[in-house]
């Protein structure tokens, strides 16, 4: 038996699609697929919650929007753009779950992003685990004093916090300096033997940007704001980011 | 740096391409760029690549904040392609050069109970430099926990 008719909703005022063509270049080229499949056939989202990209695009090419919003799948797209990079016309989906996501109120966004992404903006450190400036700078320390003792060969190492004018100012995901401190140390022994200028800063040290994943233009351009201040301010000449 | 602590022990490794750092930055010269790294400090006799690879790749599903998205049974299932991709080599690890990479491959071993370790690739520069110290050793499996250590190490 079929399925209930679809009846579509497009509305007065331009639908989700027409919006994202208006910022892309090219439209994004939203209106050139071939509808070959191309995208979904190489895009491990394919068949989640009933959804793939092809049928994302078509939705929304039918004005579809109150679907494409509601559906759990503009979660499960990690914005790989593979789509893009096999796509004979180079549509820009990625670009269209990026907006699609930006429908959704943000209180109604998934709750582990929105908390990381507010802890974030909470503190200069920009860190999504919420570890302040001196936690940082503590653990930091702390290893590297462990290290300089237990291995002779690294006694000289050093791991600089806020040096001035060093060349490269190095990002640190959260999770080592706040759960796995020493998985920050082969980097650092590697960057010794080169005999890298680099250092950490108290300041936007924390690398991840759950912001940007979270569709929320204003917070992720503020985290980025503060982070690239904090390289600026010390001086350095290359931001490194591991992520 | 060179793959002589894997001469004989032949330990085998595969490298999944981050999304970012090739697809949608650089390209396939930095993901050469990468394997001529890992090739240096495993050995290229014991590298597989993964099919298909670098631009090409398929994402591990970490990316795009799935992995805090609260959707953990859909972002398995989107992973267990990459899973497959990874047992089909045969290695006994996969490199993972980007810290999203990491938790989502790593958990994804852990959550099918695959028999693949998941490392840093500053790790096996690390060992194979031969200044990798045991409690950096955590995420290397128990064929590697003593391999090419310094001899300060002994001291511990």
């Amino acid at each position: 038996m079929a399925e209930e008719v679809i009846k579509l909703t497009r509305k007065k005022g331009g639908t989700l699609k027409d919006k994202v063509m208006e910022i892309l270049p090219e439209g994004g080229n939203l209106n050139l697929c071939l509808t070959c499949g191309a995208c979904s056939s190489g895009c491990p989202a394919t068949g989640l919650h009933d959804m793939d990209p092809r049928k994302f695009l078509r939705m929304a090419a039918l004005g579809m929007d109150e679907e494409i919003k509601n559906s759990p799948w503009i979660w499960c797209c990690s914005m790989c753009q593979r789509c893009i990079y096999v796509c004979p016309m180079k549509i820009d989906i990625p670009q269209l779950v990026f907006n699609a996501r930006k429908m959704v109120p943000r209180e109604e966004r998934p709750k582990g992003i929105l908390g990381s992404c507010d802890m974030a903006l909470r503190s200069d450190t920009c860190s999504a685990m919420g570890a302040t400036e001196e936690d940082f700078q503590f653990v930091v320390e702390d290893v590297l004093a462990e290290y300089q003792e237990a291995q002779p060969s690294f006694k000289d190492m050093q791991a600089p916090v806020n040096k001035q004018g060093a060349e490269f100012f190095l990002n640190q995901n959260s999770r080592e300096p706040v759960t796995e401190p020493d998985e920050m140390v082969p980097l650092w022994k590697i960057l010794h033997l080169v005999g890298a200028d680099w250092t950490y800063g108290t300041k936007g040290w924390a690398a991840e940007n759950y912001c940007m994943f979270m569709a929320d233009d204003d917070a992720w351009k503020h985290i980025t704001e503060v982070k690239a201040k904090a390289v600026d301010d010390l001086g350095c000449k290359v931001w490194l980011n591991t992520e | 740096m060179n793959s002589d602590w894997n001469k004989e022990l032949g330990v085998k490794f595969t490298v999944q391409d981050p999304c970012q750092l090739v697809r949608k930055s650089f390209g396939d010269p930095v993901a050469d760029d990468l394997r001529y790294v890992v090739k240096a400090v495993v050995g290229e006799e014991n590298f597989i690549d993964m099919t298909p690879n670098k631009s090409n790749n398929f994402c591990c599903g970490g990316g795009g904040g799935f992995l805090q998205s609260g959707l953990p049974e859909e972002r398995r299932e989107y992973g267990r392609i990459k899973l497959n991709q990874i047992l089909a080599t045969g290695a006994t690890y996969a490199i993972t050069p980007c810290h999203n990479c990491h938790a989502q491959v790593h958990d994804l071993a852990e959550h099918y109970e695959a028999p693949y370790h998941t490392v840093h690739l500053w790790t096996l520069i690390a060992l194979s430099l031969g200044i990798l110290g045991p409690n950096e050793r955590e995420y290397l499996g128990d064929d590697l926990k003593e391999v090419n250590m310094a001899e300060w190490e002994s001291e511990y």
